[in-house]
């Protein structure tokens, strides 16, 4: 088939001279064994975070927003920043699953079940804030367009955080179908090999009834394929909406028309590196070096260099327009960011994000597998501190010096941001000990072109 | 069940007398009903009760079961038993009343609500002190304080108030006889009564001496006045008559000589256009710490205050061309020189005011003013608000503390707070045959009293006052006493036993007889006051002896040491109302601290002496403590650097440190009165720094305009007169298809405006020159909007909650003109870095503006797109409004409001005992307005531009079926401006006041280049600067 012709000087996808059951035992293994040690201590501190942060919320939602470090002055902080950084983190899993599909960029196939569930758990994270971060959450429903019985009361079809709502809905459901309809024949393959009844049963369940048949895997991938053009434009979509927030607004240092691509830049550089960060333990912990190889983690390096490069241009820009425009409370709004109480701040920021992806230039770093896994954490911390400048410096200091305070976090603002910290490793882990993490049954797809054993083979023929 | 059920197996046999029936019934074997069929029914047949009984005790008990389970929220609400005549749920009343509590004296209007007050308004027909101050607006909560007296006590216990009155008669009768010397300790009544009754008693007890005790003394100015002009009073001053204002050390924009003078102060600081040129006066003020009048005024020089005293004399030599030996720099004489050629070139269109506390410096004004003839100076009719003599008070304390005094009756004061040797005098209380207290509160000095009688709030009293000669007062009780209280006066009408039942009949009969020649009591009454018309005598009889001795006396030397000056905050004054928490989280107009007092220290000296202000993480403000020691007294004071200090200068504010008598949180500050030896508020006093930092809570901790000029737009009087409005007050610019168009026009607006031609559009005018920045409207605002208090440790965190707030910015050089100029000049990064580093700190001498701010209804308002749930929307008549119960509190509006005025409930603020204010005890909770919503935690809140008061406007006028007069429409805070620099109104009214402020030259929004379109408009401020 010429299909499974993939030209020799082209590294194999998968190495390790796998046929097509080793696949099926590789991935079935997590799944079938048991936990090892370790995996329990790390879901023992991540519930543990997670509890922490159900304390922190509930004591804000019975006590007020007020035991937050927030003031008149500035209303968002870690909220926001939290909000805005785990819908980045969601980005990747989208942009890996969909945009590559669409590219038939084939090495997503070994990490695009992880990235999407990883787009999942962050999103719910991200979710969570919109919801906490109000006055009064048991309301939070009115922000739906729900008919109701308040009179002609409507929703606000302005404002962009209604708009945010219909975002991230989209997104989260979205993201969810596509990546179940992947897990269709993975599930169907777990039930097949189980042995436990009730084990059968939940598979059977999770997979929908999926049966293999010539129809199952046309209609399968005839989905797969709307989906993903469906989910395209979501990538852009969503982080572009989640920055007008702030572009729609009138304060110095938010209202700026070039968020949209800026955000969306971003959100795909902070969630290649969770990707990173997750799959260089995942691929350890799990035994799946041979599927996902150093060169997945350098082609994911690659994508991380030129996001934080464009990140890094979109801050230069920033920097250049306030000067241009003349304005000077924009002026001051960004000489404030670099220079004022918040300098430690930028500065972090613009080291994580726009110097320590430039590492990536050099072969011998991105490839390395620990550099990897160290950048991969520093520009999430950059990413962090890019949104907390964007919302707490632009706000602590804005048109009257009247107003101008400070922002300080309170333990309930970290507890929180550390509970979805935890959350989030506590569905990722038990995502990792449940789900087929790999989609094995793509990944058998293109094992006859580009696994390592096939490749030999073709060789030896010649 | 008693039952007339009967069985039947056919229709056919119901009827008795059918013949089938009796006859199939005598068949051999009749079909019976089976017997089981009605078995259980015998015993029910028994009963007497039927089904319909049955259904009715079901429904009954069903309904009372359902009924006791529902407890009505019946909140200890007692209904009239009687519906007075004139309260009408849901309608105010008005009554004009006047507070002298001793140091605020004010005719006042205040508006009740089904039978409360709840809110203290201006008395604007009163020709005297008709205008309420902070302190006065705030009055309303004092009364409603929980922890107020509520029955009289004799050694700290409870007993009846004819019990209390057979002592007190007792005890006097018993010094009478042995003929021990008594003191009688007051307050300053001001009340031709009050001084008739304890005449009376004086008469009646020759061993009684009245003392009349000002707890933040007057007393030289008016022991200069009685030399001169043989009564004891103050003369009486209108700024707004003269061209030049010349201030030495006066604060007449505070409580300086009992103060009530920024409102004809105001009066002339507009710009007004007679013929030819505007003109407004020209204010100058010497003076040692920051003043709200410094502050004010259009040159201002920090000196110390022995060199005050060489000014002083150096004028009068100038002006009076005499030889005086006064010690000045070259650099201060000049300054003084500009003065003395200001008052020359006026004339009697100057006036000199001073606040040093000796005779011979008042006796100088009083000649100064009347050698130049000042328009504003009126020594006819002298303000009598302030009776205290200094010299009395002092030989009272010190008979008190050796023993010479037997018996001690003190009544509205406090002097062992209130007296540098407060603890001795305490102590010798103590130790008396008999000591008697009136007080509001248990206060110390009731603490240590045998017998302490209750008094009533103000707005609870009768009482008739006299605030300048010849113009009088009546005030009403506008409620029942909460408590069991007595006024003072019907205690001393039982004790001379002056033949009538009550105070009020003893003042009718009064008014009737001495005041009143004919007119009528009700009429006056519903006035509030009455002048006297004939001019009883002419007071200009000169007696001014050796004044250039007296001069030459006020040449001192410079002082070695630091000098303190004490003075009274614009929030707290002498500190009876400590208790209130509106006056506590009231932040000083000029440091913007609240609940707190505190050294101002000058920048120089600060770094001198290491005392710093710094500012945490948060931002908020820290400051170091410093130990102030004078002779035997020592405090630990926490530091303020205070621009604008005259180097070699402190200053600490009266009024707090109290510990009786005041909850918890307020018990905040020190108790600057133990270092005010012998009354005099000017001691050499030595600082150094002390361990530790205190954290402060102030409102606004950027103090500098960072030249922003578009922010407080200011111009010169010589450019307002010389030059185009576009030249001093431009509109604006965007470049749109590179032409320069306005902001303002239409075409480069990107949304549809809507048609506001119909019905109202409600506009407020703010006027920077008028403004003083008093304060009065933010408290006017507290009150009529229900605004929590939120306590210090929020506010320190920036979460006041005012609704209005008046920012002050410092110059960060010696103008703001010379900021916007250094703004204009940066050059290049490496300047701009710098340059906007030092703009952060203030000058040593700066210009100081006042800005009120409050919601700018914005006709495009940021905050109302960006709602999700469309909880804050337009109104027709311009308002921004806001639906407490739609929001959700995303307090998205609050970010993108360019104003920063929304304010946000962190937390449950009433009812909550975190918050442990009015609003948690049923008391407190009186004062809320019953119009306004209390808002609950988790919404945003602002400014409404009171529409519960446009709204009543408008229903009145539709009911009474007429149009709406201009200056009908208020809001709480243009209600409260005294001095018209807030005006509120419709600008679809033509006519009106507000449409021509709105075409005013020096109109401009408030960021207008935001494109917001506020429907809140600024006056550019005019100085009087003369470059010469």
């Amino acid at each position: 088939m010429s299909s499974h012709y993939e030209a020799p000087i082209r590294k194999p996808l998968v190495t390790g001279d796998k046929s097509y059951h080793d696949v099926t035992v590789d991935i079935a293994s997590a799944v079938e064994g048991k936990a090892n040690k370790l995996w329990w201590i790390v879901f023992g501190i991540s519930l543990s975070a997670l509890a922490w942060g159900i304390g922190s919320m509930v004591y804000t939602i019975s006590t007020g927003i007020g035991t937050w470090g927030l003031n008149k002055t500035v209303g968002w902080a870690w909220d926001i920043t939290n909000f805005v950084w785990w819908v980045g983190i969601g980005h990747a899993g989208t942009l890996i699953s969909a945009v590559l599909l669409l590219f038939r960029q084939k090495w997503r196939m070994a990490i695009n079940r992880s990235a999407e569930a990883m787009t999942i758990f962050s999103v719910i994270q991200a979710g969570l804030f919109p919801i906490i971060h109000m006055g009064r959450p048991w309301l939070a429903y009115w922000t739906l367009p729900i008919p109701n019985q308040f009179g002609s009361l409507w929703v606000n079809f302005n404002s962009p955080l209604l708009w945010d709502v219909f975002a991230i809905s989209t997104y989260l459901s979205v993201s969810l179908v596509f990546w179940w309809t992947g897990l269709l024949p993975d599930f169907a393959m777990i039930r097949d090999r189980a042995t436990r009844p009730f084990q059968k049963k939940i598979y059977s369940l999770l997979s929908f009834g999926w049966s293999g048949r010539a129809k199952d895997w046309q209609r399968f991938e005839e989905v797969s394929l709307v989906l993903a053009g469906l989910a395209t434009p979501l990538v852009l979509s969503v982080h572009t909406i989640v920055s007008f927030d702030f572009a729609t607004s009138v304060i110095p240092g938010w209202h700026t028309t070039i968020f949209p691509p800026y955000f969306v830049a971003g959100a795909v550089f902070s969630g290649f590196a969770m990707v990173n960060t997750l799959l260089i333990i995942m691929r350890k912990v799990s035994n799946l070096e041979d599927y996902i190889t150093i060169q997945h983690i350098e082609l994911m390096n690659i994508v991380i260099m030129i996001t934080g490069s464009i990140v890094g241009v979109a801050y230069i820009t920033e920097l250049f327009i306030a000067w241009y425009s003349g304005v000077e409370y924009e002026q001051y709004a960004f000489l404030n960011r670099a220079t004022g109480p918040y300098w430690w701040a930028y500065w972090s920021m613009m080291t994580c994000n726009v110097f320590s992806p430039q590492f990536m230039w050099f072969k011998k770093l991105r490839t390395s597998i620990m550099f990897s896994f160290i950048i991969s954490i520093v520009v999430n911390i950059g990413m962090w501190f890019e949104r907390f400048v964007i919302i707490v410096t632009s706000l602590h200091r804005d048109y009257l010096p009247s107003s101008w305070t400070m922002f300080s976090p309170t333990f309930v603002d970290i507890g929180i941001f550390i509970g979805t910290l935890g959350f989030f490793f506590v569905l990722f882990l038990l995502y990792a000990r449940t789900f087929p993490v790999i989609a094995q049954a793509e990944v058998k797809s293109i094992l006859k072109s580009s696994g390592e054993k096939y490749k030999k083979l073709r060789e030896a023929n010649e | 069940m008693a039952t007339n059920k009967t069985y039947w197996k056919s229709i056919d046999q119901l009827d008795q007398n059918n013949p089938i029936v009796a006859k199939l019934e005598q068949n051999e074997f009749p079909e019976k009903l089976p017997e089981d069929f009605k078995k259980d029914d015998s015993k029910i047949e028994d009963s007497s009760s039927s089904r319909r009984d049955f259904l009715k005790y079901v429904g009954f008990t069903t309904a009372a079961a359902t009924v006791a389970a529902c407890e009505g929220p019946v909140i200890k609400s007692v209904p009239y038993v009687v519906q007075p005549e004139q309260i009408r749920p849901g309608v105010a009343n008005y009554y004009a009343t006047a507070i002298a509590d001793g140091y605020d004296f004010a005719s006042l209007l205040v508006k009740t609500r089904e039978g409360r007050p709840i809110k203290i308004e201006s008395n604007p027909d009163s020709p005297s002190l008709g205008c309420a101050n902070a302190r006065v607006h705030a009055s309303v909560l004092s009364m409603y304080d929980s922890l107020r007296l509520k029955s009289p006590k004799l050694n700290q216990s409870d007993i009846s108030w004819d019990s209390f009155m057979s002592h007190f008669k007792e005890k006097l009768r018993l010094l009478n006889e042995t003929n021990k010397p008594v003191v009688l300790l007051t307050q300053t009544f001001a009340s031709p009564t009050t001084k008739e009754l304890i005449n009376k008693l004086i008469t009646k007890y020759r061993n009684i001496r009245h003392v009349t005790y000002d707890t933040i003394s007057e007393s030289y100015a008016l022991d200069a006045f009685e030399s001169i002009y043989g009564i004891r009073g103050l003369a009486d001053y209108d700024f707004s008559k003269v061209d030049t204002i010349i201030s030495i050390d006066a604060d007449i924009l505070g409580d300086w000589q009992g103060g009530g003078y920024d409102v004809e102060y105001s009066n002339g600081r507009i710009p007004k256009k007679n013929s030819g040129d505007s003109k407004m006066s020209y204010h100058m003020q010497f003076e040692s710490n920051m003043s709200l009048s410094g502050a004010n005024a259009d040159k201002r020089v920090p000196v110390t205050p022995a060199v005050l005293k060489n000014i002083l004399a150096f004028i009068y030599g100038q002006l009076t061309d005499q030889p005086v030996k006064s010690k000045l720099e070259s650099d201060i004489q000049k300054s003084a020189l500009v003065a003395v050629n200001k008052i020359k070139k006026s004339g009697n269109k100057a006036v000199l005011v001073s606040g040093i506390q000796e005779t011979e410096a008042q006796e100088l004004v009083l000649a100064i003013n009347s050698f130049i003839k000042s328009d504003a100076f009126d020594p006819n009719k002298p303000k009598l608000i302030r009776q205290g003599n200094s010299i009395e008070v002092n030989k009272f304390s010190e008979d008190l503390i050796k023993g010479n005094i037997s018996g001690l009756i003190t009544v509205g004061v406090n002097p062992v707070n209130n007296l540098s040797e407060g603890i001795e005098i305490g102590e010798a209380i103590k130790k008396l045959d008999f000591s008697a207290t009136f007080s509001m509160k248990m206060d110390e000095t009731a603490s240590v009293s045998q017998l302490v009688g209750s008094l009533p709030h103000y707005l609870e009293s009768w009482g008739d006052y006299e605030f300048k000669l010849d113009q009088f007062t009546l005030a009403q009780p506008t409620i029942r006493p909460l408590f069991n209280t007595k006024q003072f006066q019907s205690v001393l009408i039982e004790a001379i036993d002056a033949g009538v039942d009550d105070y009020y009949s003893y003042i009718k009969r009064y008014w009737t007889n001495n005041i009143l020649s004919g007119n009528s009591f009700s009429k006056t009454l519903h006035d509030g006051y009455f002048t006297k018309s004939n001019p009883t005598k002419n007071l200009e009889i000169e007696n001014f002896k050796d004044l250039i001795k007296k001069a030459n006396s006020l040449c001192v030397d410079k002082e070695k040491e630091m000098s303190l000056i004490l003075y009274p905050k614009i929030g707290m004054g002498d500190g009876q109302q400590a208790n209130n928490p509106w006056l506590q989280e009231f932040p000083d107009p000029i440091t913007r601290v609240s609940w707190d007092n505190y050294l101002t220290v000058s920048k120089s000296d600060a770094d001198l002496i290491g005392l710093k202000n710094v500012n945490v993480a948060n931002g908020a403000l820290n400051g170091s403590y410093a130990n102030v020691s004078l002779g035997k007294v020592k405090l630990t004071v926490p530091v303020l650097i205070q621009p604008g200090q005259a180097t070699g200068t402190v200053g600490l504010s009266f009024g707090y440190g109290k510990k009786l008598g005041l909850k918890d949180q307020m018990q905040s500050g020190v108790n600057a009165y133990l270092l005010y030896k012998k009354q005099n508020k000017v001691h050499q006093v030595s600082i150094s720094p002390a361990e530790g930092f205190h954290e402060f809570a102030c409102v606004q901790l950027h103090n500098t305009l960072m030249g922003r000029g578009d922010i407080v737009k200011e111009t010169t009087l010589e450019i307002f007169n010389t030059k185009d409005k576009e030249y001093w007050n431009p509109v604006p610019k965007v470049s749109k298809n590179h032409i320069e168009t306005k902001v303002t026009s239409p075409e480069v607006d990107m949304w549809q405006g809507f048609d506001r031609s119909i019905g109202h559009h409600f506009n407020l005018s703010i006027d920077l020159n008028s403004c003083t920045g008093c304060g009065a409207c933010v408290i006017a605002c507290h009150a009529e909007n229900n605004v929590p208090v939120v306590g210090k440790v929020e506010v320190r965190r920036s979460r006041d909650m005012h609704w209005l707030r008046i920012d002050r910015y410092y110059s960060s050089e010696e103008s703001f003109e010379s900021d916007n100029k250094t703004i204009d000049d940066i050059d290049g990064l490496g300047d701009s870095l710098s340059t906007f580093g030092e703009m952060e700190n203030a000058s040593e001498n700066p210009q100081v503006v006042f800005q009120p701010v409050m919601c700018q209804h914005c006709n495009h308002a940021p905050c109302e797109t960006v709602c999700p749930v469309a909880a804050t929307s337009h109104g027709r008549q311009g308002q921004n409004h806001m639906a407490y119960n739609r929001c959700i509190g995303t307090r998205y509006c609050a970010n993108n409001c360019p104003y920063k005025v929304r304010r946000f409930n962190w937390f449950l603020y009433n009812k909550n005992d975190e918050f442990d204010y009015h609003m948690n005890n049923d008391l407190g909770r009186m004062v809320l307005n019953p119009d306004v919503v209390v808002r609950s935690r988790g919404v945003m809140e602002k400014c409404s531009f009171c529409i519960q008061m446009t709204q009543k406007t408008i229903l009145d006028a539709k009911l009474e079926g007429r149009d709406i007069k201009d200056g009908e429409f208020q809001t709480a805070c243009s209600s409260a401006c005294g001095s018209g620099s807030m005006v509120f109104g419709d600008i679809n009214d033509k006519e009106s006041e507000i449409s021509k402020s709105k075409e005013n030259d020096r109109m401009y929004h408030l960021l207008e280049s935001v494109g917001t379109k506020p429907n809140v408009m600024y006056q550019t401020k005019v100085r009087n600067i003369d470059k010469t």
